[in-house]
Formats: C-alpha cells, sequence, structure tokens
C-alpha cells in the first residue's frame, strides 16, 4: 500500500438496514487530505446508501462517521454543508426552474450568513453578502467554462452542461470533501476524459478531497488514488486502483457474480 | 427582476432563450414609471366611490402579493389566506376601538400578529406539501368565522355584530377627500410591500426558499434549513396577508365575519392565479379581475353573474395559462428583442 496523507473522513463500522434488508453491513474506510478515492461495486452494493449516509439522509443503526474527528451523526441534513462535505447527486438535482447564477448562488448558502429581515430591507450586510455571492459565483462560472449560460434556466441546459452547474453548485461552499455519486453516467468517452480532467483540477485548486462512486471503471482507475470496493454491503477490498483490479474477489464480482 | 423563478419554463419556448441581463429591462422600468403615474393621478379623475373601488383593489392586491409570494417562492399552496387576513382586520379594529392607537400605527402590530400566526401555522403544515397542505390551510379558512364567532371572543370581536371603526380623515390639511387619503396610504403601503417582497425574492433568503421549492433534497444538500424557511416564509405571507386585512378594517370602517369565509381565500387563490403564480405585478391584474370582473359579470346579467364570472375564468385559463404573467413575458421579450 502507498503512504497516505491524514484521514478527513474516517466511516467507521456503518450499518444501514430497510426493514429487514442490511444494505450496509459494517462498512469501514478513510478518506485522506487532498485524495480521489474511488468508491466501486456492482449495483446494490451499498454505494448510494453510504452516500445518503454522509449526506445525512439515513441514520446508520450502528457506527460513526468523523468529520476530522467530530462525530456528524449529530447533526441535521441542513448543517452537513456548513461543516465542509458538498456533493452532486446521481441524476443531476439541479433547481430546474433557477437560473445557472442562481443555482450557483445556492450553493454559497452554507457559507454566507443573512437573515430575512435584513435579506428584505437591503441593509448593508445583505448588500456585502450579495456582492460577495455575485463575484465568487461569476468566478466559479469561469473555472467551469459556463460563464455564457449563467442566466440560462438550468433545466433548458443539455445534460453535459448541467453537471457542470452542479459541480459548480457543490464547489461554491468551498468543501473540503466533495461528494461525486456516478459524474460519468450519461456522458460519452470524450466527456468522460475531460471530467477527469476537471475532477484532477478540481482537486488541486480547491484542496478538496473527493469521495467518487462511479460505475465508469475506466474512470476509476485513470483519477482514482485509492478505492474502495463494496459488495453486497460489504467491504470487499481496498486499495491502489492497479490492486484492486488484479485482486480476485472484485474481478468475481464483476465478472462471475449474479447480482449486476 | 421581478420574476421570481419561472414555475413554467419547461412548457415556456421563449424561456429557453438565454436572458441576457438588460433584456426587457428597460421595457420593465417604463411600464412600472408608467403604471405608478397611472395609480398616483386616478383619484384626480375620479369619483369618490370609484377610488374607494381602487382602495380595495390595492387591498387585495397586497393580499394576493402575500400569496404569491409563499406559492411563487416555496411552493406551499394555501387556501388559507383569508385566516390571516381577518387576523389583521380585527387586530387594526380592536386596536383602534380600544387603546385609540393611530390607524397607521395598527398596521405594523397587524404584520406582527400575522407573522407569529403564520409562522406557527407553518409548523404542522411542514409535514404536508401540495393537495394535503391546501387542505389543511382550507380547513383554517372554514374554521376562522366560528372561531371569532366564539363566546369567549365576543367581547372583543363584537361577534355576528362585527365591530365599527371611525374613518380616518386626510391629514395636513391635505387638499383631499378621506377617500384619496385612504387611497394613497393603501398605495403607499402597497408599494412597501411589493419593494420588500421583491427584495427578499432576489436575496439569500428568497434564493433558499426558491430552491427548496425546486428540489428539497438539494437545497437541504447546500445547507438550506428546509423546515425553517418554509415557516418563515409562510409567517412572511401571512404578516401581509395581516396588513391587507387591517387596510380593509380601516378602509371600510367594518369588520364583520361574513367578509372572512372561505370564499374570500379562493378568491385571493383565484387572483393569484390570474395574475400568474410567481410574478408579483401579476398580483395588480389578479386582484382587479376579483375585485372588478364580478361587477362587470353583474352588469352583463345580474341572474348569470355567477356563471359569467366563471365563464371568463375558464377564457383566461384557457387561453393564458400562467396568467397576466404570460402576457408581461411575451411583450418583454418583443421588446428586448429589438
Amino acid at each position: 500500500m502507498t503512504h497516505r496523507s491524514e484521514t478527513v473522513l474516517d466511516v467507521q463500522d456503518v450499518h444501514v438496514e430497510f426493514s429487514g434488508i442490511i444494505a450496509l453491513d459494517g462498512v469501514s474506510f478513510g478518506i485522506a487530505q487532498d485524495e480521489i478515492l474511488g468508491l466501486i461495486g456492482p449495483n446494490g452494493a451499498g454505494k448510494t446508501t453510504l452516500f445518503n449516509c454522509l449526506s445525512r439522509l439515513y441514520h446508520p443503526s450502528r457506527g460513526d462517521i468523523l468529520l476530522g474527528g467530530t462525530s456528524i451523526l449529530q447533526w441535521p441534513a441542513h448543517q452537513i454543508a456548513r461543516a465542509g462535505i458538498g456533493r452532486t447527486f446521481q441524476n443531476v438535482a439541479l433547481f430546474g426552474d433557477l437560473t445557472v447564477r442562481d443555482n450557483i448562488s445556492v450553493g454559497m448558502h452554507a457559507l454566507t450568513r443573512g437573515n430575512l429581515v435584513s435579506d428584505a430591507l437591503r441593509l448593508p450586510m445583505s448588500r456585502r453578502t450579495e456582492a460577495r455571492i455575485r463575484t465568487e459565483t461569476e468566478e466559479l462560472a469561469e473555472l467551469l467554462e459556463i460563464a455564457d449560460v449563467l442566466e440560462v434556466t438550468a433545466a433548458n441546459l443539455p445534460f453535459g452542461t448541467q453537471k457542470r452547474v452542479e459541480l459548480a453548485r457543490a464547489l461554491a461552499s468551498k468543501p473540503r470533501i466533495l461528494l461525486m455519486d456516478e459524474p460519468a453516467g450519461g456522458l460519452n468517452q470524450e466527456e468522460v476524459f475531460l471530467l477527469g480532467e476537471l475532477m484532477k483540477r478540481v482537486r488541486t485548486e480547491f484542496k478538496t478531497s473527493i469521495l467518487l462512486v462511479e460505475h465508469h471503471m475506466g474512470l476509476v482507475m485513470s483519477i482514482a488514488d485509492h478505492v474502495v470496493a463494496l459488495n453486497f454491503g460489504k467491504k470487499l477490498a481496498e486499495g491502489t486502483p492497479a490492486e484492486i483490479q488484479a485482486h480476485p474477489q472484485v474481478i468475481e464480482a464483476y465478472l462471475g457474480g449474479g447480482d449486476a | 427582476m421581478m420574476d421570481i423563478g419561472n414555475t413554467s419554463t419547461r412548457t415556456d419556448p421563449s424561456a429557453a432563450i438565454p436572458a441576457r441581463p438588460g433584456i426587457g429591462a428597460r421595457f420593465n422600468v417604463i411600464v412600472t414609471i408608467v403604471l405608478l403615474l397611472v395609480l398616483v393621478f386616478a383619484p384626480a379623475f375620479a369619483k369618490n366611490f370609484f377610488v374607494f373601488q381602487m382602495t380595495l383593489w390595492l387591498i387585495y392586491a397586497i393580499a394576493i402579493l402575500a400569496l404569491n409570494l409563499l406559492t411563487g417562492s416555496s411552493g406551499q399552496v394555501s387556501l388559507g389566506h383569508s385566516a390571516f387576513y381577518a387576523i389583521g382586520a380585527y387586530t387594526a379594529a380592536i386596536l383602534l376601538n380600544e387603546t385609540g392607537l393611530n390607524y397607521v400605527l395598527t398596521l405594523p402590530v397587524a404584520a406582527l400578529f400575522g407573522f407569529v400566526a403564520g409562522f406557527l401555522f407553518g409548523f404542522p403544515a411542514l409535514r404536508l406539501t401540495g393537495v394535503a397542505l391546501a387542505m389543511a390551510t382550507f380547513a383554517l379558512a372554514v374554521a376562522t368565522p366560528a372561531i371569532i364567532k366564539l363566546h369567549v371572543f365576543e367581547e372583543w370581536t363584537g361577534g355576528v355584530q362585527g365591530l365599527f371603526v371611525d374613518k380616518p380623515r386626510a391629514p395636513f390639511g391635505l387638499p383631499i377627500s378621506d377617500d384619496a387619503w385612504l387611497y394613497y396610504l393603501t398605495l403607499a403601503v402597497g408599494v412597501l410591500v411589493f419593494l420588500f417582497g421583491l427584495s427578499l425574492l432576489n436575496s439569500r433568503t428568497g434564493r433558499a426558499c426558491l430552491a427548496l421549492r425546486d428540489n428539497p433534497i438539494a437545497a437541504s444538500a447546500m445547507g438550506v434549513n428546509v423546515a425553517l424557511y418554509k415557516t418563515l416564509i409562510f409567517g412572511v405571507s401571512a404578516a401581509i396577508a395581516s396588513i391587507a386585512g387591517a387596510l380593509s378594517a380601516i378602509a371600510i370602517q367594518f369588520v364583520a365575519v361574513d367578509s372572512f369565509t372561505f370564499h374570500l381565500a379562493i378568491l385571493l387563490f383565484v387572483g393569484m392565479v390570474v395574475g400568474g403564480i410567481g410574478w408579483l405585478p401579476g398580483s395588480l391584474v389578479g386582484a382587479a379581475f376579483v375585485v372588478f370582473v364580478p361587477n362587470i359579470a353583474d352588469g352583463i346579467s345580474q341572474g348569470l353573474s355567477g356563471a359569467v364570472f366563471g365563464g371568463l375564468l375558464l377564457l383566461v385559463i384557457f387561453v393564458l395559462p400562467n396568467g397576466a404573467k404570460q402576457i408581461a413575458t411575451w411583450l418583454s421579450a418583443q421588446f428586448g428583442a429589438k
């Protein structure tokens, strides 16, 4: 195993059950600082369930999830972003009727402060916040090459562009950890390649760790520093991409099993 | 931008065109100035009774704007805003009769009471969405008159008798009629409420509401406290409806339980739809529809006025499913394209 730097997020023995069906069965792993960690596994392996635990949409029946040493399981879902975990969704979950600008601006909600009265009366505090949101939104749009569609309603954009908007929205909160749920889904070969390049750039420029759930093995193996393989809610293997590719049980799960 | 994130862009082809900032903006400014001039000078050319009717129109517009702010931003549907309107009306009337407070000062008090009532009602409403929420608010509207008539409150509310209020006089020796003064007071409050709503929508708070309407899970993942913002916007909406109610008590100088049945709640809802959900200036159009069209319908056929009103409403919904907003969007695009 290669040397990994300090762990930012620690998943410890997480266990999730849905009315008798075990979705996650004692899964443990850690994400290091500035690392791209690929989480792989056949359909139903528990990848999205784990994501939803990290977003506080599901509560594990056992185990703990630590962010910088503090358990996130006490926090409501809306405090996760403030704590530094940002995410994108499996099939893109933009605010469809809002413009790209407003979508990215909402991404800054957790970073900014404000209240109803100050906002409605345009008090100096709210004006400053607005100015900051405008500037940073435009910077992000430049970076992700969506500046020309800032005023377009998100639902009217092509799927690939929507994914960029979603990434910009997630980055707007300057997350320490970015969760990406199957970002390559629905993209063609060239777009997947560009996505990989973009993710590497994001990792460097935003100094963020990325937890990547992905079916696209090519993408995972080319950009991940570390890979965790799940099957039937259990951790099957963990290691570098090369180690995982050579792992007999992983090969078995992907090629031999009847699950996928 | 006067438009709150379009609720209907998916069916609206004009929205597919990237709206460059500034397109239609000058048009909007011109229309706003013309409209304000008309509103300011209209009383000079109208009889007192018509001025009174215009005051009622503006009061309805404020109440419809309240509803529009709620549904247009957070997507919560209320068929119970007559209850908050009633809270405002009774707050103003009781304060005027019992304490001799200046009538203008009853408005912020009414707003406060309305906010608290709306905020508290927002909590149980959190678990409900769509049709279920509509039903819960409808229940509120149905219960309100009965609660007002309750024996314990009768001493304050006047029960079925209602409450009379003194007519405010035009102050500072202004050379205008009392009716015109009430009209200008209502207009001023309306403009302030409109600006308040507009700023709110274009702020961090407003965007949080719009976001939770479009996708509550994603909004929550962005750090939006969905429950808090849903109840807050419900409170703000109720506060504005309450201000409208207080203005109605002052303008009509009479508060009666029969004015606050669910019929009022439905009228406000109709006004919102006719004006265009999510487009605040549409509240003026919607209010004009619910205030003036019944009179016109009466003129066409007294016996069938309800049928005529219904027919006109059907026509509007078929021709303009997005209400007056649709015309505004179209006009704005026409002028902006030049």
